[in-house]
């Protein structure tokens, strides 16, 4: 069970972060901006994990089409799997497990980068350099994580239908144009939008998860390793409550 | 204690100038762990001011609550002539042009090259250089200094921990500051890079004539470079003098510095 001393320190994590979060809306509209380094950081976020995402969400299409085909086969009901597909893919799977993975690379990353600046004082150096390091280092880097992964969601869930394609293919002969047509047919304005609006807050959770903790880093090496880790933990857990309520919310205003 | 004679020392140097840093009554604490408790100290221009301490007492939060890395708990510090807590950042930021800070592991940026890591500073500090066409002939000119000319293009992943250190003074260098806060110089470092640490601060003191306040708990580094010397015990500053003067003293928590 949890001691009253680890939910009380959950808490005061969780304020930290809010207060940390605060800060990020109150500086980003303010001079200057660092828009070399934003782009800097959105090719490193951006490269960094685009052969994971691009695996991942490839065997994640190639799984779920293998898996289902028996049962819809069952039913004679095989024609829909393109419908199926694309819509669990666009809706869910593809944001959440996604998002896993960008949280896996990006969070324990930006954790350990910043983690290990901040123990070896390079964040106090570039602070006496005339260059606040929150702006160039937190702002530039949540902005990053914000804007890339939709785009990173947005390319997995083509990869993952090209990879249910792929079986559909093999096992049904079923052509890339008569699958493409049925998959994309299937989805609507309600499956889109609302699953591609939750990934820019995946983005900026994973994002903020990870300055947070490599920016508040306590010394030494163990620091670090826990900055990172504790990072990807704590961003993972977070995913699951924004789309906890990010389905709430679609779920009122869309009637899924 | 030592009284008279660090008196004879403190009113020499005032009667040549006004100090260039003051620190009056200082105090910061972490919780319950006091580390500064009333810490004065003041250094005068073209001065070598050595700061001992053991590891943990308090010297590395004294030096950043001087630059403004750290706000102190209470306490005044002047610098130049101007009140630190009454700076805006704009202010700040250009008083921090003139002063160099050596950090204790060095604190290159690691993901960028000697010369990139020597140019923040330069592209940076827009206030005081205005954009720069062209950094080269500045970045090439402080690495001779430190004679490490050859290393403009290695990553600092690349270089030993003498070689990170003099880099680091080259970056520190590169703004010409006035004042250079060295937090422990020699730290991590075997013997003989030390003495050529050494030997480099007190070339760049006597090039550059800067004031210099060096913060270290190696004695040998303190027997060298300094002019006068305080020892930071308890959070304050417990004695000042010249390095003679100290390690002569019959105080026993003074005669603990210099036990070898
Ligand atoms: N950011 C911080 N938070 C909490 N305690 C700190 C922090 N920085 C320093 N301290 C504490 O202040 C004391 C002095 O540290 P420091 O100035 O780094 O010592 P040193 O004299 O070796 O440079 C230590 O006890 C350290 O634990
Ligand atoms: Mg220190």
């Amino acid at each position: 069970m949890f001691g009253s001393s680890s939910i009380e320190r959950l808490l005061i994590e969780i304020g930290d972060i809010t207060y940390f979060a605060k800060r990020f809306f109150k500086e980003v509209f303010t001079k200057p901006f660092e828009f070399k380094e934003f782009l800097r950081q959105c090719y490193n976020i951006g490269n960094r994990s685009l052969f994971l995402v691009g695996i991942t969400a490839f065997i994640i299409g190639l799984v779920i089409t293998l898996q289902t085909r028996p049962t819809l086969q069952e039913f004679g009901a095989v024609s829909w799997m393109p419908s199926m597909v694309s819509i669990s893919i666009v809706r869910e799977i593809g944001p959440v497990i996604i998002a896993l993975t960008f949280a896996g690379r990006i969070a324990s990353g930006i954790g350990a980068e910043l983690g290990s600046m901040r123990v070896t004082e390079q964040i106090d150096a570039m602070e006496v350099s005339g260059t606040n390091p929150f702006k160039y280092l937190v702002i530039t880097r949540i902005l990053a994580a914000t804007l890339m992964l939709p785009i990173l969601v947005i390319l997995g869930d083509a990869i993952a239908l090209y990879g249910s394609y792929i079986i559909e293919n093999i096992k049904g002969d079923v052509s890339f144009r008569l699958y493409f047509n049925k998959a994309l047919n299937a989805l609507a304005f309600g499956d889109i939008v609302p699953a591609t609006i939750k990934t820019f807050f995946f983005g900026f959770a994973i994002g903020l998860v990870g300055c947070y903790k490599g920016f508040n880093c306590k010394k030494g090496t163990v620091g670090v390793g826990l900055a990172a880790n504790s990072a990807v933990v704590f961003a993972s857990m977070l995913l699951f409550i924004l789309d906890f309520i990010a389905v709430f919310i679609t779920d009122i205003f869309f009637e899924i | 204690m030592i009284t008279k004679a660090h008196i004879d020392v403190k009113q020499d140097a005032k009667s040549n100038n006004q100090p260039i840093i003051k620190i009056r009554n200082l105090r910061k604490a972490f919780g319950d762990n006091v580390v500064l408790n009333g810490f004065n100290l003041e250094l005068y221009e073209g001065e070598n001011l050595v700061i001992m301490g053991k590891s943990g007492s308090g010297k590395s939060v004294m030096i950043k609550c001087l630059i403004g890395l750290m706000q102190a708990d209470s306490g005044y510090i002047e610098i130049m002539g101007k009140d630190l807590l009454s700076l805006n950042q704009v202010e700040l930021d250009k008083l921090r042009t003139e002063i160099g800070f050596l950090f204790q592991g060095s604190a290159l940026y690691d993901s960028m090259t000697v010369r990139e890591n020597l140019e923040f500073p330069l592209r940076r500090h827009k206030h005081k250089f205005g954009p720069i066409e062209d950094t080269t002939p500045l970045v090439e000119e402080a690495l001779k200094n430190v004679g490490l000319l050859d290393a403009i293009d290695l990553m600092p992943a690349e270089l030993s921990g003498g070689m990170k250190r003099r880099i680091a003074l080259a970056r520190t260098l590169i703004l010409k500051p006035k004042i250079i806060l060295y937090d422990e110089p020699t730290s991590g470092l075997d013997p003989i890079t030390s003495k050529e640490i050494i030997e480099l601060m007190r070339n760049i003191q006597r090039e550059y004539r800067t004031s210099s306040l060096i913060i270290t708990h190696d004695v040998d580094c303190a027997r060298v470079v300094a002019e006068r010397m305080i020892l930071l015990v308890d959070g304050i500053n417990y004695a000042e003098g010249t390095y003679n003067e100290l390690a002569s003293s019959e105080d026993e928590k003074i005669k603990a510095f210099f036990k070898q």
